[in-house]
C-alpha cells in the first residue's frame, strides 16, 4: 500500500516473484536435510503462530563449518531458506556467522517479503543465533 | 445451482468492500467462520448513533440519554428475539470468549473437589482454556467428548462421559474446523439427567441458522457479534432467568447497582446487574441492525441458501481432488470447508489464494488439540461461507488451488 493509493485496491507487501522456481525448488528438495548426530549446535526453534518448526546441526572443525543439517516442517518460505542458509553457511567461521544479518537472508533469498511473511523467511537466521548462543554458554564464553 | 433461493446480486450490495479489488482482483471473503463483512444498514446504525444521538446510556435524564438508552435496550430486545429469549436473560459482552470466561469465573465458586467438566475435542481454545484455568484453581477435571471417524461427537461416548460428578457440560454447537452441527439438545438431555449445568457455544451457529434457546433447552448460550454482519466487540450471553438470578455478577462498577452504601451494594435488575459501566453502545445498536438484517432475510433462507452452496464446494473442492475434513452428512454440517493439499503447506495455499483475491484461513483455527492431535497436522486451510458467498466464489476458489497446486508443481 505504498505507491498505489487508490482505495478500491489494496495488495500485499510482497512482491509477485515469492513462490519463484528457486523458492519452489529448495522447498521440495532442500539441501543439507538430515541430522548431525555430534555437532556443537544442535538448536530447534519454533514459530508459534504458523506452527513452523526448524531443527538446525552445525559442526565446526578447526574453527570453520565442517558440516550443516536441518530438519522441520513448514511453509515455502521457511523452508526454503533454512536450506538456502545452510549452503551459505559451510567454510564460515564462528565470527562470520555472528555478523550474519536478515539483509544477508534478503539478498540470498532475492526477494522482498511482506510483514507477515518475514517471520517465516527468518526463522532460520533466529534458530541459528539461538543455537550459538546456547553453544557459547555452554562452552562459558558467554553467558 | 441458480441462486433463485436469495437474491445474492442485490444482498451484495449491502458490502461495500465486496467491490474492492484485491491485489488487482474481485474480492473473494472466504473467511467468514473468522469475522463476517458489514452491511450498509449496521454501519449506518452505528454512525447514526454517534452522529445523531451520542449519549451514555440508563443513567442521562436529557433527550439524547433517553434515545440511546430507547435504542440500546431495543438491540437487547432484538437480540433476545432472535432466539427466543426474554430481554432479562439477553447479556451484551465482548464476544463469546468474554462470555465464556465469565461463565467459568461465575459457575467456579459453586465447584469442589472431584467435580468434572465435560468439553468436547473439538473445541475452540475460547471453550478449552477458561476451564482449564477454572479446573487448576478448584481441582476439578476436564473431560473431553470424542470426535468419530466421520468427524462428529461420539455421543457414545459422551454418555460414558457425563455422570453424577459432571457440574458442567460445555459444547460448541457448530465446529468452526469441522462444520459439524452438534447434536446439542441430546447432549444437553445428557448434561440434565445429571443436573449439570449446560452450557452452547454458538459463535457458528447464531449466525447462519434458527437459534431457540428454549429447544434446545440450554442453561447458557453464547455467540459474537462480528460473525453475523456486526460490529467486533459486542456479544452475547444468554442465560435462563433462574440461573442468572442465582449468578453473581462477574463485573462491578456503574449501571449494574440499584444502591450502593458504603459498606454494601443492591445489585440492579437483569440483565444490567451483568453489565457493567457503559457499555458497548454503538456496537450493541450495530449487532441490533445485524439481526435485523439477518432478519430480513430470513434464517431459515440462510440455512437453505448456505446448505446449497456448501453441497456445491465440497463437490468442487471433491472433483479438484482436494481432501475435507467433514462429516459426510449434508444436513449435519455448516459452511465450512477445512481443507489440505498434499506437498503444500497452508500458508502457502492461503499466499497464492490471496494473490487471486480470495481470503482463506490457515493456520490450527484457535483449535490446537483438534487439529494437532485428532487431525494429527500442524495447519490446515479454511474456507468459509456465508449468504453473501456465490457459487462463482467457488469456481474462483477452485481455480486458485489450482493455479497454486501449478506454482508447487503437483500433478
Amino acid at each position: 500500500m505504498k505507491e498505489n493509493l487508490n482505495p478500491d485496491w489494496l495488495g500485499s507487501e510482497e512482491g509477485d516473484e515469492i513462490y519463484r522456481e528457486n523458492i519452489i525448488d529448495h522447498f521440495k528438495n532442500p539441501r543439507n536435510y538430515g541430522e548431525i548426530v555430534e555437532a556443537e549446535i544442535k538448536h530447534s526453534e519454533l514459530n508459534a503462530i504458523c506452527g513452523d518448526m526448524i531443527r538446525l546441526f552445525v559442526k565446526f572443525k578447526e574453527g570453520k563449518v565442517e558440516d550443516v543439517k536441518f530438519k522441520g516442517n513448514g511453509c515455502a518460505i521457511s523452508m526454503a531458506t533454512t536450506s538456502m542458509m545452510t549452503e551459505i553457511l559451510k567454510e564460515k567461521t564462528l565470527e562470520e556467522i555472528k555478523k550474519l544479518k536478515k539483509e544477508d537472508i534478503f539478498e540470498m533469498l532475492g526477494i522482498k517479503l511482506g510483514v507477515v511473511r518475514m517471520k517465516c523467511g527468518l526463522l532460520c537466521l533466529n534458530t541459528l543465533m539461538k543455537g550459538v548462543e546456547q553453544m557459547e554458554g555452554k562452552d562459558g564464553i558467554k553467558n | 445451482m441458480k441462486n433463485h433461493m436469495l437474491d445474492v446480486g442485490n444482498i451484495i450490495k449491502d458490502f461495500a468492500i465486496l467491490n474492492k479489488r484485491i491485489n488487482g482482483k474481485r474480492l473473494v471473503y472466504l473467511d467468514n467462520a473468522a469475522t463476517s463483512l458489514t452491511p450498509e444498514p449496521v454501519l449506518e446504525a452505528m454512525n447514526e448513533y454517534y452522529r445523531s444521538y451520542n449519549a451514555n446510556v440508563h443513567r442521562s435524564i436529557h433527550t439524547l440519554g433517553e434515545k440511546a438508552t430507547k435504542e440500546y435496550v431495543e438491540a437487547h430486545k432484538k437480540v433476545a428475539d432472535f432466539i427466543n429469549a426474554d430481554l432479562e436473560e439477553t447479556i451484551f459482552t465482548k464476544g463469546a470468549t468474554e462470555s465464556l470466561n465469565a461463565l467459568a469465573y461465575c459457575l467456579m465458586k459453586d465447584l469442589k473437589e472431584g467435580d468434572e467438566v465435560v468439553l468436547s475435542e473439538m473445541e475452540h481454545h475460547s471453550n478449552i482454556v477458561p476451564w482449564q484455568q477454572l479446573a487448576k484453581n478448584k481441582n476439578v477435571k476436564v473431560k473431553y467428548i470424542c470426535v468419530n471417524d466421520d468427524y462428529e461427537l461420539d455421543l457414545e461416548h459422551a454418555r460414558e462421559l457425563i455422570n453424577k460428578k459432571t457440574k458442567i457440560v460445555s459444547v460448541m454447537h457448530v465446529s468452526n474446523v469441522l462444520g459439524t452441527i452438534n447434536d446439542v439438545k441430546e447432549i444437553g438431555g445428557l448434561a440434565k439427567n445429571v443436573g449439570a449445568v449446560f452450557i452452547v457455544d454458538s459463535a457458528q451457529g447464531a449466525p447462519h441458522f434458527s437459534v431457540d434457546v428454549k429447544e434446545i433447552d440450554c442453561d447458557f448460550l453464547c455467540f459474537s457479534g462480528h460473525k453475523m454482519l456486526g460490529p467486533t466487540g459486542i456479544g452475547v450471553l444468554y442465560g435462563k432467568k433462574k440461573m442468572l438470578e442465582k449468578l453473581n455478577p462477574f463485573l462491578f462498577g456503574g449501571e449494574m447497582i440499584r444502591e450502593v452504601n458504603f459498606e454494601e451494594s443492591k445489585w440492579n435488575d437483569l440483565p444490567w446487574k451483568f453489565e457493567a459501566g457503559t457499555p458497548n453502545i454503538a456496537g450493541g445498536i450495530g449487532l441490533g441492525a445485524a439481526v435485523d438484517y439477518l432478519r430480513k432475510i430470513g434464517m431459515e433462507r440462510i440455512r437453505n441458501y448456505e446448505e446449497h452452496l456448501t453441497a456445491y464446494a465440497f463437490k468442487k473442492l471433491k472433483e479438484a481432488g482436494v481432501l475435507v475434513y467433514c462429516a459426510k452428512d449434508a444436513r449435519k454440517r455448516g459452511g465450512v470447508m477445512t481443507f489440505k493439499i498434499d506437498g503444500m503447506h497452508a500458508h502457502d495455499v492461503a499466499a497464492l489464494l490471496d494473490k487471486e483475491g480470495v481470503a482463506i484461513r490457515a493456520g490450527h483455527m484457535c483449535a490446537m488439540p483438534l487439529v494437532n492431535k485428532i487431525l494429527k497436522e500442524n495447519a490446515l486451510c479454511r474456507a468459509s461461507l456465508y449468504f453473501y458467498n456465490t457459487t462463482g466464489d467457488i469456481d474462483t476458489l477452485i481455480i486458485g488451488i489450482k493455479k497454486a497446486k501449478e506454482v508447487f508443481q503437483i500433478a
